[in-house]
């Protein structure tokens, strides 16, 4: 980290940078989410910073923040005087920032991972994608609202949108990526494997949430009112052992 | 002209097709280690195009770090780059200790020292060895790896597990060295070179190999840096970066080793750099255990962030109650935020901390050095050909675990 960077940094930006900071001796510059990409290019093209090497890009999620949920951090580094400096900007929740995946290459891959882990979204980005997880995937797991021990419903297979996401196996090939429905298969069911993969029987859609909540919702009370219309049979097989 | 060639002629369809074929490659294949997809675009055997898909080993790193103390980071530290855990769980220690403005006992820091080049170490052997293997040399693949586990056996005898060691804390290490662990790393250090050298002696003149690693997988210097690669990817380019030399931390300012830099960033240059890295990290392994106090505390002096001792917690009952503190409520951080960036065995592994003053981190990013390099793969890959994939991919050194996290 560098004193001389954000030296470099003021002179040019003066009143748009909106606050500097040095604990730790990381040297570090806000701006408004408008100067983003403007401030980004000048640490890679100015002659005396040359900022040409990218370390990271990430995002960090502040919902009960008034003004802006999301910080967004840029950290690069000079290979000429090895200087680094860390840029930082507010971005409010469905607000688009500035994509720097031009500027340097590594960016593309880092908002593409910002995007998928909290819903940011880059303009002008060439090929904003989820990355990490599916594109099936509700939500944006590294948001605070979203809870750590929520359950998704398995997806079975990938909808063909585009030709780079080709299904890895047609939908009556391979196993089934799920564990066995004994309940369904002791009841003699045709659907032997859990209903949020259920799909894979034949159906060619997938199950939105709510509709896997509710199957299994309706089979938890089936199997509710079964009990308690046979009380008897349980509590003999209780004494029994 | 035979009635045959007649037909052949005739036959303008018998050229092979034009347009370009989709392949799909892994996730799970035998090429592929660690869990990741390619597709594809081939136009004969050469590729022009590439999807790199990565994911497939996402389990929440960042996420499940929000839920847990700060010490309970240590064991999913540990499964980031699994070949080299204590090199994570020294990043991860450092972070933290950086945050609450304290730094550990001088013969700590060296003992971390010692057992994060140890662990570079297997890292770069298990790297080479694979690479080798993967073209078809089998003798080499085995031989490091019998020095890999000689290797995690010391790590073995003094952290108490093979691989994923937990073995840092924040403020110090679970355990003092042992009192054979000077001997043990000396006694070890000569089979190290000796491997190394049967290394280059077996692959450095061998046809096949110098074939498919030399001019293959080509990366520019420019590349390298707007990739934000990092590591012996970024130096078999040129770009003298470690983060040892740059931005010293723990005692790395006391030793005298070289950076290991190539020229063309082909596969045979980051094989080679990684080699010669092996020889760097001996000789620090050599200046470290020479400097290394043989006794003094291993662990700051402060109950508020290190463990007392087993003996105490269970007869005295402060001891007690700051045992009890420290695992249910976990140590308090100050409120900031830090970034804290040691060089793993891949390259810059940073630590990116958030911390809102409780007993458990507001957010933890990790940079993974991995995902930036595997992201200058598809620069790398394109135009070659496919065969050319496996000595790449293979000195990439992607690892699931740290990229995908």
């Amino acid at each position: 980290m560098s004193q001389a960077a954000l030296d470099r940094l003021s002179a040019q930006f003066g009143e748009r940078i909106l606050e500097t900071s040095d604990a730790f001796g990381e040297h570090e510059a806000t701006f408004a989410a408008k100067d983003w990409v403007e401030a980004a290019r000048f640490l890679k093209d100015d002659d005396d910073l040359q900022m040409d090497h990218f370390i990271d890009l990430t995002a960090i999620d502040y919902p009960e923040r008034a003004s802006a949920r999301f910080d967004v951090t840029l950290m690069v580094r000079s290979s000429v005087n090895s200087q680094r400096i860390r840029l930082r900007t507010q971005v409010k929740d469905a607000e688009k920032l500035g994509t720097l995946s031009d500027i340097w290459l590594g960016a593309n891959w880092a908002e593409r991972e910002v995007f998928d882990m909290f819903g940011i979204e880059f303009q002008d980005h060439p090929d904003l994608r989820r990355i990490l997880l599916y594109e099936e995937f509700i939500g944006h797991p590294l948001r605070k609202d979203y809870p750590i021990d929520k359950a998704q419903p398995l997806v079975p297979y990938r909808e063909v949108t585009d030709i780079t996401k080709l299904p890895p196996f047609g939908i009556e090939e391979g196993q089934p990526f799920a564990r066995i429905d004994w309940e369904a298969r002791l009841a003699g069911g045709d659907h032997q494997v859990s209903p949020a993969i259920g799909v894979q029987q034949g159906q060619r859609r997938t199950l939105s949430d709510s509709e896997a909540a509710q199957q299994i919702q309706a089979r938890i009370d089936a199997r509710m009112a079964a009990e308690a219309a046979s009380p008897a049979d349980t509590a003999e097989e209780d004494s029994g052992e | 002209m035979e009635p045959a060639d007649e037909l052949l002629n005739d036959q303008a369809s018998l050229e092979l097709d034009a347009d370009p074929m989709r392949l799909n490659m892994g996730p799970s294949h035998p090429a592929m280690h660690g869990t990741i997809r390619m597709v594809m675009d081939l136009d004969g055997e050469n590729l022009v195009n590439l999807d790199v898909q990565p994911g497939y080993l996402h389990r929440g790193f960042e996420k499940s770090c929000e839920r847990g103390t700060w010490a309970q980071v240590f064991p999913y530290a540990d499964r980031l780059n699994y070949v080299s855990p204590m090199l994570n769980n020294v990043g991860w220690s450092l972070a933290v200790e950086k945050l609450l403005g304290i730094e550990v006992p001088e013969r700590c820091q060296y003992y971390r020292v010692v057992l994060g080049e140890l662990s570079r170490i297997a890292d770069h052997f298990t790297c080479n060895g694979a690479s080798a293997m993967e073209l078809g040399a089998f003798t080499p693949f085995l031989w490091l790896l019998k020095v890999r586990d000689w290797v995690w056996d010391i790590l073995e005898r003094e952290t108490g597990a093979r691989m994923t060691h937990s073995f840092g804390r924040i403020g110090g290490m679970a355990a003092p060295p042992t009192p054979n662990f000077k001997d043990d790393v000396r006694q070890l250090i000569p089979e190290l070179f000796k491997v190394v050298k049967e290394t280059e002696i077996m692959l450095l003149r061998n046809r096949i190999f110098l074939d498919r690693m030399q001019g293959v997988g080509v990366l520019t210097k420019e590349q390298a840096l707007s990739y934000g690669c990092t590591g012996p990817v970024a130096r078999s380019t040129g770009i003298p970066y470690d983060v040892r030399k740059d931005h010293p931390y723990l005692v790395y300012d006391r030793f005298d080793f070289d950076v290991p830099i190539g020229e063309d960033g082909d596969n045979w240059d980051r094989f080679m750099v990684r080699l010669e890295e092996i020889r760097q990290s001996i000789r620090i392994i050599e200046q470290a255990l020479e400097q290394m106090p043989d006794d003094g505390p291993v662990n700051v002096d402060d109950p508020r962030i290190v463990y007392p001792d087993k003996q105490d917690v269970y007869t005295t009952i402060e001891a007690t109650i700051a045992h009890f503190k420290l695992v249910m409520e976990g140590l308090r951080v100050p409120k900031g935020e830090v970034y804290s960036f040691t060089e793993g065995g891949n390259g810059e592994l940073g630590f990116h901390i958030v911390s809102d003053g409780s007993g458990t981190p507001y957010r933890v990013r990790v940079r993974p050095p991995c995902w930036y390099n595997l992201a200058a793969a598809r620069e790398m890959l394109l135009g070659g050909m496919i065969a050319d994939i496996i000595p790449t991919f293979g000195s990439v050194n992607m690892i699931g675990g740290e990229c995908d996290r």
